[in-house]
């Protein structure tokens, strides 16, 4: 009985806080059909928004992802003075609101910022896609760190040693040893990041300047369709947010299938 | 190939592991590093396998100065307590594993590691991943994969110490008629004086970062040089300076010269051994180790008085 209380409850709470508003969100894009929804995803500045969103991702995703391969062994192999504040730092972006990250990288880069000077030299970062991009990085730092630290402790350095003295070099020993035992972690941070950099709105929003068919992402759109009462652009938009979020986490199922991810 | 280590010394922070420690192994020989946990067996282990770099002293293999060399460059072979099997891999690749990263040519690798899962009985499942294998069967593999180099030391760290005593009891046995066979020069740790007696030729006892003694189990049991090495390789009763093992305890029903009075607490059957625990009447307790034979001649039984007095012992001057 209380098994029924528990998987009914379970359900419940997933159904009520995700699956009917999403739910929503489709009905409404294509309430009047599918004609008028990818008329509305394929326009000129969905289709920017959209392209601008992907580029964002395939930016953030590898440097996230190098980065944090690289943090977590420098944290959990290695011992060096500061380790503890960096491990704390790491986890600032899931802590600090995405709005207050913009406000930062728009007083460090903006006038009278110190790296305010960089637009006089022509670099442009702040409304353009470089601020974008620092902005998208910035929130997804945490993700590839933290899934991967835990089994990098986890596996221990055993086997590494083993490759070792077996006559592995340290890259062979990375590359044919530790990287495969974490690759799930990986994967999986991957995930991660590749969703929060996709679905970035308030960092984004400040260093943006949300300007129409140039800086304008998809979240920024779908909320700028929203505000214009162009809701059938907007549920059309956030279909398509929606449905790279099901594609990304169920193409890590599909490669790994097991629950212990 | 011999190995040397010279003056070595290790510290971790403030401990000292290794304390200005020389020992010498033959080449071909098969030796017991013996002492208890701290005692720094494991940490001379991995100072010759270069995984640890001593604060000073010397590691020589052959007749070559190793310290400065990584471990990979050592020519050793090394097998850890908790196997370190690559778990991503199957059974054959990890055999392959050393013979793979010096990019030998395919055939030469399926023959090489043919013979030796043949060598340690695992044949039939190399295509199984570690996961897939028992303790020993486990174990067997890391010894096959640190052979499948060649290596010109074998160093086994605890190499039975996560396997039950069965299995363990088996593959002593195994590994002393492996080393027949290969008469690669080897070093084992051990906290199991059994083990070390069993397996090995030579056994240094460590304790405390020191070495206390070097010998052959013989000699170590029959002239131990100190108290700790005494009391390690073996059970022994300790009454005020003298030290006298359980089975050189005499017991009798009659008091004879020289014999104390005792009280029986405990008879334990061992099958062909049978422990007896005493008491002395000022609340000595001693161990004796009689035959079954003995035993049944005495028929003791607990509260019964007995007197005992030693057949042999020793005396160790201070150090």
């Amino acid at each position: 009985m209380s098994r029924y209380v528990l998987r009914f409850g379970a359900l419940g709470y997933l159904a009520l806080l995700l699956l009917v508003p999403v739910g929503f969100v489709f009905y409404r894009a294509f309430e009047h059909g599918v004609g008028p929804a990818w008329d509305a995803v394929t326009s000129h500045q969905a289709m920017h928004a959209l392209e601008l969103t992907l580029l964002m991702a395939a930016i953030a995703v590898p440097a996230n992802t190098i980065f944090g391969v690289v943090l977590a062994l420098a944290l959990v192999r290695t011992r060096f003075p500061g380790r503890g504040l960096v491990n704390a730092i790491v986890d600032l972006p899931l802590a600090l609101s995405p709005v207050v990250v913009g406000l930062a990288l728009f007083l460090l880069y903006g006038k009278g910022g110190w790296l305010g000077g960089l637009a006089d030299h022509g670099i442009k970062i702040l409304f353009a896609v470089p601020g974008m991009v620092l902005a998208t990085m910035f929130v997804s730092l945490p993700f590839v760190v933290r899934e991967v630290v835990p089994v990098l402790r986890e596996i221990g350095t055993e086997q590494e040693q083993a490759a070792e003295t077996l006559g592995a070099s340290p890259f062979q020993t990375f590359w044919k040893i530790t990287l495969p035992a974490i690759r799930w972690a990986v994967a999986y941070g991957v995930v991660l990041t590749t969703a929060r950099a996709i679905g970035e709105f308030g960092a984004v929003s400040v260093v943006s300047g949300r300007i129409e068919g140039r800086t304008e992402t998809l979240p920024l759109y779908v909320q700028a369709q929203f505000e214009q009462f162009n809701v059938q652009g907007a549920y059309a938009a956030s279909v398509v947010l929606a449905l790279i979020a099901v594609a990304t986490v169920v193409g890590l199922r599909l490669v790994h299938p097991r629950e212990e991810a | 190939m011999g190995i040397a280590a010279i003056d070595v010394t290790k510290r971790f922070g403030s401990f000292t592991a290794l304390d200005d420690v020389s020992v010498a192994i033959p080449e071909g020989s098969l030796t017991a590093l013996l002492g208890p946990s701290g005692s720094g067996k494991s940490t001379l282990l991995r100072v010759i396998a270069g995984l640890e770099q001593p604060e000073s002293g010397q590691v020589l293999i052959g007749n070559e100065d190793v310290t400065n060399r990584p471990a990979r460059a050592r020519g050793v072979g090394m097998v850890f307590q908790h196997y370190a099997a690559f778990k991503h891999m199957t059974v054959w690749d990890n055999v392959a594993f050393g013979l793979t990263i010096r990019k030998r040519p395919k055939a030469e690798i399926s023959e090489r590691v043919h013979e030796l899962l043949e060598l340690v009985q695992l044949e039939g499942l190399a295509k199984r991943y570690p996961s897939q294998l028992s303790g020993g069967q486990r174990q067997r593999m890391a010894l096959a994969r640190a052979l499948a180099v060649e290596p010109s030391v074998l160093l086994l760290d605890e190499p039975f110490g996560a396997l039950d005593a069965r299995v363990r009891k088996e593959l002593r046995a195994w590994l002393r008629r492996l080393h027949d066979e290969v008469h690669v020069t080897t070093i084992i740790v051990t906290h199991d004086q059994e083990e070390a007696m069993e397996v090995a030729g030579q056994i240094v006892v460590l304790n405390a970062g020191r070495i206390e003694q070097i010998g052959s189990p013989r000699e170590l049991y029959e002239q131990p040089a100190n108290e700790f090495v005494m009391s390690f390789v073996g059970p022994v009763n300790r009454v005020g300076d003298t030290f006298v093992r359980p089975h050189d305890l005499e017991v009798r029903l009659e008091p004879e010269d020289g014999s104390a009075e005792a009280m029986v607490e405990r008879v334990v059957h061992l099958g062909f051994e049978v422990r007896v625990e005493l008491v002395r009447g000022d609340g000595q307790h001693l161990l004796v180790q009689l035959t079954q034979e003995e035993a049944e001649q005495l028929e003791l039984v607990r509260g019964q008085i007995v007197y005992v007095r030693p057949r042999h012992s020793t005396v160790f001057s201070p150090r």
